[in-house]
Protein backbone atom coordinates (compact mmCIF):
# COMPACT_ATOMS: atom_id res chain seq x y z
CA UNK A 1 0.00 0.00 0.00
CA UNK A 2 2.73 2.61 0.76
CA UNK A 3 4.48 1.34 -2.17
CA UNK A 4 1.13 2.72 -4.41
CA UNK A 5 0.84 6.02 -2.44
CA UNK A 6 5.19 6.36 -3.43
CA UNK A 7 5.18 5.12 -6.78
CA UNK A 8 1.70 7.65 -7.56
CA UNK A 9 3.23 10.90 -6.32
CA UNK A 10 6.34 9.80 -7.97
CA UNK A 11 4.19 9.40 -11.05
CA UNK A 12 2.91 13.05 -10.29
CA UNK A 13 5.86 14.95 -8.91
CA UNK A 14 8.46 13.50 -11.03
CA UNK A 15 7.96 11.36 -14.22
CA UNK A 16 6.49 11.84 -16.14
CA UNK A 17 4.72 14.96 -13.95
CA UNK A 18 5.47 17.99 -12.90
CA UNK A 19 8.91 17.91 -13.28
CA UNK A 20 9.93 15.49 -16.66
CA UNK A 21 6.67 17.16 -18.32
CA UNK A 22 7.47 21.11 -17.49
CA UNK A 23 11.01 20.24 -18.75
CA UNK A 24 10.09 18.27 -22.03
CA UNK A 25 7.50 21.02 -22.15
CA UNK A 26 9.63 24.17 -22.55
CA UNK A 27 11.83 21.46 -25.06
CA UNK A 28 9.04 20.70 -27.21
CA UNK A 29 8.18 25.01 -26.99
CA UNK A 30 11.55 25.62 -27.88
CA UNK A 31 11.20 23.46 -30.70
CA UNK A 32 8.22 25.15 -32.05
CA UNK A 33 9.86 28.27 -31.22
CA UNK A 34 13.05 27.60 -32.98
CA UNK A 35 11.62 25.79 -36.24
CA UNK A 36 9.06 28.63 -36.20
CA UNK A 37 12.03 31.60 -36.77
CA UNK A 38 13.53 28.89 -39.22
CA UNK A 39 10.96 29.02 -41.37
CA UNK A 40 10.43 32.41 -41.12
CA UNK A 41 14.30 33.63 -42.13
CA UNK A 42 15.06 34.23 -38.38
CA UNK A 43 17.89 32.82 -36.28
CA UNK A 44 15.31 31.81 -33.33
CA UNK A 45 15.30 32.16 -29.34
CA UNK A 46 18.36 30.30 -27.52
CA UNK A 47 17.97 26.69 -26.18
CA UNK A 48 17.06 27.89 -22.75
CA UNK A 49 14.38 30.27 -23.77
CA UNK A 50 10.85 29.21 -22.53
CA UNK A 51 13.09 28.31 -18.88
CA UNK A 52 14.14 31.79 -18.59
CA UNK A 53 10.88 33.62 -19.76
CA UNK A 54 9.25 31.21 -16.52
CA UNK A 55 12.09 32.01 -13.98
CA UNK A 56 11.75 35.73 -14.95
CA UNK A 57 7.99 36.02 -14.67
CA UNK A 58 8.36 34.49 -11.47
CA UNK A 59 10.68 37.15 -10.17
CA UNK A 60 8.36 40.32 -10.82
CA UNK A 61 6.28 41.92 -8.96
CA UNK A 62 2.87 40.62 -9.36
CA UNK A 63 -0.16 43.62 -10.23
CA UNK A 64 -4.06 42.98 -9.15
CA UNK A 65 -6.21 44.54 -11.40
CA UNK A 66 -9.06 46.43 -9.51
CA UNK A 67 -12.18 44.70 -8.36
CA UNK A 68 -10.63 41.58 -8.86
CA UNK A 69 -10.58 39.18 -5.79
CA UNK A 70 -7.08 38.16 -4.98
CA UNK A 71 -8.16 34.53 -4.02
CA UNK A 72 -9.40 34.12 -7.60
CA UNK A 73 -6.67 35.63 -9.11
CA UNK A 74 -4.37 32.88 -7.56
CA UNK A 75 -5.80 30.17 -7.56
CA UNK A 76 -7.10 29.97 -11.43
CA UNK A 77 -4.16 28.92 -12.65
CA UNK A 78 -2.46 27.00 -9.71
CA UNK A 79 -6.18 24.89 -10.73
CA UNK A 80 -4.93 24.92 -14.24
CA UNK A 81 -1.44 23.43 -13.38
CA UNK A 82 -2.94 20.96 -10.97
CA UNK A 83 -5.50 19.93 -13.10
CA UNK A 84 -2.91 19.44 -15.92
CA UNK A 85 -0.16 17.71 -13.93
CA UNK A 86 -2.57 15.11 -12.26
CA UNK A 87 -3.69 14.54 -16.21
CA UNK A 88 -0.25 14.12 -17.23
CA UNK A 89 0.21 11.36 -14.24
CA UNK A 90 -2.17 9.05 -15.60
CA UNK A 91 -0.61 9.06 -18.67
CA UNK A 92 1.25 5.41 -19.23
CA UNK A 93 4.50 6.57 -20.80
CA UNK A 94 7.42 3.79 -20.59
CA UNK A 95 8.46 3.47 -16.45
CA UNK A 96 5.33 5.20 -15.87
CA UNK A 97 1.79 4.14 -15.02
CA UNK A 98 1.50 3.77 -11.31
CA UNK A 99 -2.07 5.58 -11.22
CA UNK A 100 -4.09 2.90 -13.91
CA UNK A 101 -7.62 1.43 -13.57
CA UNK A 102 -10.56 0.86 -15.39
CA UNK A 103 -11.67 4.48 -16.89
CA UNK A 104 -9.13 6.65 -16.02
CA UNK A 105 -9.38 7.33 -19.33
CA UNK A 106 -13.22 9.41 -18.16
CA UNK A 107 -10.34 11.36 -16.01
CA UNK A 108 -7.74 12.09 -18.30
CA UNK A 109 -10.01 13.95 -19.99
CA UNK A 110 -12.21 15.82 -17.85
CA UNK A 111 -8.78 16.87 -16.41
CA UNK A 112 -7.47 18.10 -20.39
CA UNK A 113 -10.55 20.25 -20.05
CA UNK A 114 -9.88 21.89 -17.47
CA UNK A 115 -7.39 24.03 -18.52
CA UNK A 116 -9.47 25.66 -21.35
CA UNK A 117 -12.46 25.96 -18.37
CA UNK A 118 -10.02 27.56 -16.61
CA UNK A 119 -9.04 29.98 -19.00
CA UNK A 120 -12.60 30.90 -20.11
CA UNK A 121 -13.39 32.17 -16.76
CA UNK A 122 -9.86 33.85 -16.19
CA UNK A 123 -10.87 36.09 -18.87
CA UNK A 124 -13.94 36.83 -17.36
CA UNK A 125 -12.81 37.17 -14.13
CA UNK A 126 -9.83 39.73 -14.78
CA UNK A 127 -12.54 42.48 -16.21
CA UNK A 128 -10.55 43.21 -19.32
CA UNK A 129 -13.16 43.56 -22.57
CA UNK A 130 -10.05 41.70 -24.65
CA UNK A 131 -9.79 39.24 -22.51
CA UNK A 132 -13.51 38.64 -22.59
CA UNK A 133 -13.62 38.69 -26.05
CA UNK A 134 -11.09 35.82 -25.66
CA UNK A 135 -12.80 33.82 -23.40
CA UNK A 136 -15.98 33.92 -25.73
CA UNK A 137 -13.71 32.75 -28.52
CA UNK A 138 -11.89 30.10 -26.21
CA UNK A 139 -15.83 28.87 -25.26
CA UNK A 140 -16.45 28.39 -29.04
CA UNK A 141 -13.70 26.61 -29.95
CA UNK A 142 -14.11 24.32 -26.77
CA UNK A 143 -17.34 23.35 -28.81
CA UNK A 144 -15.68 22.87 -32.40
CA UNK A 145 -12.33 21.32 -31.40
CA UNK A 146 -13.79 18.62 -29.11
CA UNK A 147 -15.98 16.88 -31.91
CA UNK A 148 -12.24 14.86 -33.62
CA UNK A 149 -10.82 15.22 -30.04
CA UNK A 150 -13.72 13.44 -28.15
CA UNK A 151 -14.65 10.71 -31.34
CA UNK A 152 -10.83 9.88 -32.13
CA UNK A 153 -10.77 8.55 -28.39
CA UNK A 154 -14.53 7.32 -27.91
CA UNK A 155 -13.95 5.35 -31.14
CA UNK A 156 -10.51 3.66 -29.53
CA UNK A 157 -11.90 2.65 -26.49
CA UNK A 158 -15.04 0.79 -28.28
CA UNK A 159 -12.54 -0.86 -30.64
CA UNK A 160 -10.27 -1.64 -27.46
CA UNK A 161 -13.53 -2.46 -25.11
CA UNK A 162 -11.84 -0.48 -22.30
CA UNK A 163 -11.50 3.00 -20.77
CA UNK A 164 -8.31 2.38 -19.46
CA UNK A 165 -5.18 4.52 -21.02
CA UNK A 166 -2.54 1.55 -20.42
CA UNK A 167 -4.55 -0.76 -23.12
CA UNK A 168 -4.06 2.15 -25.15
CA UNK A 169 -0.33 1.60 -25.66
CA UNK A 170 -0.16 -1.90 -25.66
CA UNK A 171 -2.46 -2.23 -28.39
CA UNK A 172 -1.04 -3.00 -32.11
CA UNK A 173 -0.95 0.03 -34.54
CA UNK A 174 -3.74 -0.45 -37.32
CA UNK A 175 -6.03 1.75 -39.72
CA UNK A 176 -7.92 2.73 -36.85
CA UNK A 177 -5.10 4.33 -34.48
CA UNK A 178 -3.65 5.65 -37.55
CA UNK A 179 -7.23 7.92 -38.04
CA UNK A 180 -7.65 8.51 -34.07
CA UNK A 181 -3.48 10.00 -34.27
CA UNK A 182 -5.31 12.14 -37.29
CA UNK A 183 -8.56 13.36 -35.12
CA UNK A 184 -6.14 14.20 -32.16
CA UNK A 185 -4.00 15.78 -34.46
CA UNK A 186 -6.31 18.20 -36.29
CA UNK A 187 -7.64 19.12 -32.54
CA UNK A 188 -4.25 19.43 -31.22
CA UNK A 189 -3.57 23.20 -33.39
CA UNK A 190 -7.03 24.35 -31.05
CA UNK A 191 -5.93 23.12 -27.90
CA UNK A 192 -2.23 24.27 -28.78
CA UNK A 193 -3.93 27.85 -29.93
CA UNK A 194 -1.19 27.88 -32.80
CA UNK A 195 -1.51 29.50 -36.26
CA UNK A 196 -4.67 28.95 -37.85
CA UNK A 197 -6.89 28.52 -34.40
CA UNK A 198 -4.39 31.00 -32.74
CA UNK A 199 -8.02 32.86 -32.34
CA UNK A 200 -8.95 32.62 -28.76
CA UNK A 201 -5.30 34.71 -27.61
CA UNK A 202 -4.66 36.20 -31.04
CA UNK A 203 -2.03 39.07 -30.75
CA UNK A 204 -2.23 42.21 -33.19
CA UNK A 205 -6.13 41.89 -32.39
CA UNK A 206 -6.91 41.48 -29.09
CA UNK A 207 -3.62 42.31 -27.19
CA UNK A 208 -2.87 39.05 -25.56
CA UNK A 209 -5.91 37.42 -25.52
CA UNK A 210 -6.94 35.95 -21.98
CA UNK A 211 -4.33 36.94 -20.23
CA UNK A 212 -4.31 40.02 -20.43
CA UNK A 213 -4.05 41.37 -17.40
CA UNK A 214 -2.18 38.54 -16.03
CA UNK A 215 1.27 39.21 -14.60
CA UNK A 216 4.04 38.39 -12.38
CA UNK A 217 3.70 34.50 -10.66
CA UNK A 218 -0.05 33.96 -11.99
CA UNK A 219 1.06 34.17 -15.34
CA UNK A 220 4.31 31.87 -15.06
CA UNK A 221 2.09 29.41 -13.41
CA UNK A 222 0.25 29.52 -16.68
CA UNK A 223 3.06 29.17 -18.83
CA UNK A 224 3.87 26.41 -16.76
CA UNK A 225 0.53 25.14 -17.29
CA UNK A 226 0.87 25.67 -20.98
CA UNK A 227 4.08 23.89 -21.37
CA UNK A 228 2.53 21.00 -19.48
CA UNK A 229 -0.30 20.66 -21.95
CA UNK A 230 2.20 20.44 -24.80
CA UNK A 231 3.60 17.61 -23.20
CA UNK A 232 0.53 16.23 -22.52
CA UNK A 233 -0.92 16.34 -25.36
CA UNK A 234 1.79 15.90 -27.85
CA UNK A 235 2.34 12.34 -25.57
CA UNK A 236 -1.06 11.28 -26.39
CA UNK A 237 -0.83 11.08 -29.59
CA UNK A 238 2.84 9.88 -29.31
CA UNK A 239 1.81 6.73 -26.50
CA UNK A 240 -0.88 4.92 -30.05
CA UNK A 241 2.32 4.05 -31.73
CA UNK A 242 4.02 2.21 -29.12
CA UNK A 243 2.38 -0.94 -29.33
CA UNK A 244 4.47 -3.24 -31.20
CA UNK A 245 7.64 -2.20 -29.21
CA UNK A 246 8.33 -3.84 -26.02
CA UNK A 247 11.59 -2.62 -24.98
CA UNK A 248 11.04 0.66 -22.41
CA UNK A 249 14.18 2.54 -23.77
CA UNK A 250 13.10 2.41 -27.61
CA UNK A 251 9.80 2.90 -26.55
CA UNK A 252 10.67 6.25 -24.42
CA UNK A 253 12.86 6.68 -27.32
CA UNK A 254 9.86 6.99 -29.89
CA UNK A 255 7.79 8.29 -27.43
CA UNK A 256 10.28 11.72 -27.71
CA UNK A 257 10.83 11.36 -31.19
CA UNK A 258 6.95 11.30 -32.04
CA UNK A 259 6.34 14.45 -29.68
CA UNK A 260 8.72 16.48 -31.87
CA UNK A 261 7.88 15.27 -34.98
CA UNK A 262 4.02 15.98 -33.81
CA UNK A 263 5.43 19.30 -32.78
CA UNK A 264 7.88 20.32 -35.77
CA UNK A 265 4.28 19.47 -38.00
CA UNK A 266 2.41 22.18 -36.01
CA UNK A 267 5.09 24.70 -36.66
CA UNK A 268 4.79 24.31 -40.15
CA UNK A 269 1.02 24.73 -39.97
CA UNK A 270 1.29 27.81 -38.52
CA UNK A 271 3.80 29.10 -40.43
CA UNK A 272 2.01 28.32 -43.31
CA UNK A 273 -1.68 29.62 -42.51
CA UNK A 274 -3.49 33.06 -41.33
CA UNK A 275 -5.33 33.38 -38.16
CA UNK A 276 -9.20 32.06 -38.91
CA UNK A 277 -12.36 33.88 -38.38
CA UNK A 278 -14.14 31.99 -35.74
CA UNK A 279 -17.05 31.10 -37.32
CA UNK A 280 -14.67 29.66 -40.10
CA UNK A 281 -12.78 27.61 -37.56
CA UNK A 282 -15.72 26.42 -36.02
CA UNK A 283 -17.36 25.27 -39.61
CA UNK A 284 -13.59 23.33 -40.67
CA UNK A 285 -14.29 21.78 -37.17
CA UNK A 286 -17.76 20.43 -37.98
CA UNK A 287 -17.04 19.78 -41.79
CA UNK A 288 -13.84 17.49 -41.21
CA UNK A 289 -13.98 17.09 -37.69
CA UNK A 290 -17.38 15.09 -38.44
CA UNK A 291 -15.78 13.33 -41.08
CA UNK A 292 -12.54 12.63 -39.00
CA UNK A 293 -14.81 11.17 -36.40
CA UNK A 294 -17.15 9.13 -39.05
CA UNK A 295 -14.12 7.42 -40.40
CA UNK A 296 -12.49 6.63 -36.85
CA UNK A 297 -15.89 4.81 -35.50
CA UNK A 298 -15.96 2.82 -39.10
CA UNK A 299 -12.04 1.84 -38.93
CA UNK A 300 -12.45 0.49 -35.50
CA UNK A 301 -16.26 -1.31 -35.96
CA UNK A 302 -15.29 -2.48 -39.02
CA UNK A 303 -11.68 -3.21 -39.92
CA UNK B 1 17.41 31.21 -1.86
CA UNK B 2 19.84 33.00 -3.03
CA UNK B 3 20.66 30.17 -6.08
CA UNK B 4 17.00 31.16 -6.85
CA UNK B 5 17.28 34.90 -6.09
CA UNK B 6 20.70 34.77 -8.88
CA UNK B 7 18.55 32.14 -11.32
CA UNK B 8 16.06 34.85 -11.65
CA UNK B 9 18.53 38.21 -12.19
CA UNK B 10 20.23 36.35 -14.51
CA UNK B 11 16.39 35.21 -16.28
CA UNK B 12 15.97 39.22 -16.30
CA UNK B 13 19.09 39.48 -18.83
CA UNK B 14 18.15 36.78 -20.97
CA UNK B 15 14.34 37.41 -21.26
CA UNK B 16 13.73 41.37 -22.05
CA UNK B 17 9.87 41.93 -22.94
CA UNK B 18 9.24 44.97 -24.59
CA UNK B 19 6.34 47.06 -24.98
CA UNK B 20 6.30 50.78 -27.30
CA UNK B 21 4.14 53.59 -26.83
CA UNK B 22 4.19 56.51 -29.10
CA UNK B 23 4.05 59.32 -27.20
CA UNK B 24 3.56 61.74 -30.20
CA UNK B 25 6.30 60.67 -32.81
CA UNK B 26 6.47 60.92 -36.45
CA UNK B 27 6.68 57.49 -36.67
CA UNK B 28 10.01 57.12 -37.59
CA UNK B 29 11.19 55.60 -34.30
CA UNK B 30 8.04 53.37 -34.62
CA UNK B 31 9.15 51.83 -38.18
CA UNK B 32 12.55 51.52 -36.95
CA UNK B 33 11.46 49.28 -33.88
CA UNK B 34 9.71 47.06 -36.15
CA UNK B 35 12.85 45.82 -38.19
CA UNK B 36 14.00 44.72 -34.68
CA UNK B 37 12.27 41.93 -34.83
CA UNK B 38 11.95 41.20 -38.59
CA UNK B 39 14.39 38.63 -40.04
CA UNK B 40 17.02 40.91 -40.36
CA UNK B 41 17.97 41.98 -37.17
CA UNK B 42 15.60 39.61 -35.13
CA UNK B 43 15.73 40.24 -31.46
CA UNK B 44 14.09 37.01 -30.64
CA UNK B 45 18.21 35.69 -30.37
CA UNK B 46 18.42 37.55 -27.11
CA UNK B 47 15.09 36.42 -25.87
CA UNK B 48 13.29 40.21 -26.67
CA UNK B 49 9.66 39.61 -27.68
CA UNK B 50 7.20 42.56 -28.22
CA UNK B 51 4.19 41.96 -25.92
CA UNK B 52 0.95 44.24 -26.47
CA UNK B 53 -0.23 43.83 -22.70
CA UNK B 54 2.05 46.26 -20.66
CA UNK B 55 1.43 43.73 -18.16
CA UNK B 56 3.72 41.31 -19.62
CA UNK B 57 6.62 43.73 -20.07
CA UNK B 58 9.64 44.66 -18.73
CA UNK B 59 11.17 47.17 -21.27
CA UNK B 60 8.99 50.41 -21.74
CA UNK B 61 10.18 51.70 -25.06
CA UNK B 62 9.02 55.49 -25.03
CA UNK B 63 9.45 57.55 -29.11
CA UNK B 64 8.01 61.33 -29.42
CA UNK B 65 8.24 64.36 -27.56
CA UNK B 66 5.69 63.39 -24.70
CA UNK B 67 2.76 65.85 -26.20
CA UNK B 68 0.33 67.14 -22.94
CA UNK B 69 -2.49 64.72 -24.50
CA UNK B 70 -0.07 61.58 -24.21
CA UNK B 71 1.88 62.58 -20.50
CA UNK B 72 -1.13 60.77 -18.23
CA UNK B 73 -1.57 57.94 -21.07
CA UNK B 74 2.63 57.20 -20.37
CA UNK B 75 2.26 57.62 -16.85
CA UNK B 76 -0.46 55.28 -16.53
CA UNK B 77 1.04 52.26 -18.98
CA UNK B 78 4.23 53.29 -16.92
CA UNK B 79 2.89 52.01 -13.66
CA UNK B 80 0.70 48.98 -15.39
CA UNK B 81 4.24 47.19 -15.77
CA UNK B 82 5.16 45.23 -13.13
CA UNK B 83 8.17 46.24 -11.56
CA UNK B 84 11.24 45.83 -12.28
CA UNK B 85 11.25 47.72 -14.98
CA UNK B 86 13.64 49.84 -17.16
CA UNK B 87 12.44 52.82 -19.36
CA UNK B 88 14.01 53.27 -22.75
CA UNK B 89 14.03 56.84 -24.60
CA UNK B 90 14.15 56.48 -28.37
CA UNK B 91 15.64 58.92 -30.37
CA UNK B 92 16.43 62.92 -30.30
CA UNK B 93 12.34 63.84 -29.33
CA UNK B 94 11.97 62.29 -25.60
CA UNK B 95 15.59 63.77 -24.97
CA UNK B 96 15.09 66.86 -25.90
CA UNK B 97 11.64 67.93 -27.83
CA UNK B 98 14.29 67.89 -31.33
CA UNK B 99 12.69 69.83 -34.15
CA UNK B 100 9.35 70.37 -31.69
CA UNK B 101 11.49 72.17 -28.50
CA UNK B 102 9.94 75.46 -27.43
CA UNK B 103 6.54 74.14 -28.87
CA UNK B 104 3.58 74.57 -26.24
CA UNK B 105 2.05 71.74 -26.52
CA UNK B 106 4.44 69.23 -25.23
CA UNK B 107 6.21 68.51 -22.36
CA UNK B 108 9.63 68.01 -24.13
CA UNK B 109 11.74 65.78 -21.67
CA UNK B 110 10.40 62.52 -21.35
CA UNK B 111 12.24 62.35 -17.44
CA UNK B 112 9.80 65.04 -16.12
CA UNK B 113 7.28 61.96 -16.78
CA UNK B 114 8.60 58.60 -15.64
CA UNK B 115 12.00 57.97 -14.71
CA UNK B 116 14.32 56.99 -17.49
CA UNK B 117 17.08 54.35 -17.47
CA UNK B 118 18.60 54.52 -20.91
CA UNK B 119 18.51 57.15 -24.12
CA UNK B 120 19.45 56.46 -27.91
CA UNK B 121 20.51 58.65 -30.12
CA UNK B 122 19.16 59.29 -33.15
CA UNK B 123 16.51 60.50 -35.13
CA UNK B 124 15.38 58.18 -35.85
CA UNK B 125 18.17 55.73 -34.34
CA UNK B 126 19.60 52.47 -35.98
CA UNK B 127 17.33 49.29 -35.40
CA UNK B 128 20.87 47.91 -34.53
CA UNK B 129 21.27 50.58 -31.95
CA UNK B 130 17.60 50.08 -30.67
CA UNK B 131 18.73 46.25 -29.90
CA UNK B 132 21.83 46.95 -28.46
CA UNK B 133 19.60 49.17 -25.81
CA UNK B 134 17.52 46.46 -25.43
CA UNK B 135 20.12 44.29 -24.39
CA UNK B 136 21.98 46.97 -21.94
CA UNK B 137 18.45 47.67 -20.15
CA UNK B 138 18.03 43.72 -19.83
CA UNK B 139 21.78 43.80 -18.18
CA UNK B 140 20.95 46.79 -16.36
CA UNK B 141 17.62 44.61 -14.81
CA UNK B 142 19.79 41.75 -14.09
CA UNK B 143 22.06 43.87 -12.17
CA UNK B 144 19.67 45.99 -10.21
CA UNK B 145 20.95 49.27 -11.78
CA UNK B 146 17.50 50.64 -13.26
CA UNK B 147 15.29 53.47 -11.68
CA UNK B 148 12.55 51.38 -10.65
CA UNK B 149 15.45 48.86 -8.46
CA UNK B 150 16.82 51.56 -7.23
CA UNK B 151 13.56 53.24 -5.33
CA UNK B 152 12.34 50.05 -4.61
CA UNK B 153 15.65 49.32 -2.61
CA UNK B 154 16.22 52.63 -0.67
CA UNK B 155 12.23 53.21 0.05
Amino acid sequence: MDNWWLRALFSIFIWPGLLCGALFGWLLLWINRKSLAQLQGRQGPPFFQPFFDFWKLIGKKTIIPVGVSWAIFYSLPIISLFSIVFALAILPVPWGGAISFEGDLVLFIYLLEMPALIDILAGYATRSVYAQVGSTREALLTIAYNLPFLSGLIALALRLKTFQLSVFTSAPISIATVITALALFIALLAQLKVNPFSIPNAEQEIVAGIHVEYNGLPLALFELAHALEVSTLAGLIAILFLGAITAPWLKLVIFIFISILIIVLVSIIGAGTARLKVQHAFRFYWTWGLIAAVLVFMASLAL
Amino acid sequence: MSVFSRLISYSRKRSPWVFRVNAGSCNGCDIEITPCFSPRYDGEQIGALMQGSPKHADILLISGPITLRTKEIVKDIYQQIPSPKAVIALGSCPASGNVFSGSPTIVGSAEAVVPVDLYVPGCPPRPQQILEAIQLAAKMLEKGETHSQKEAHYG
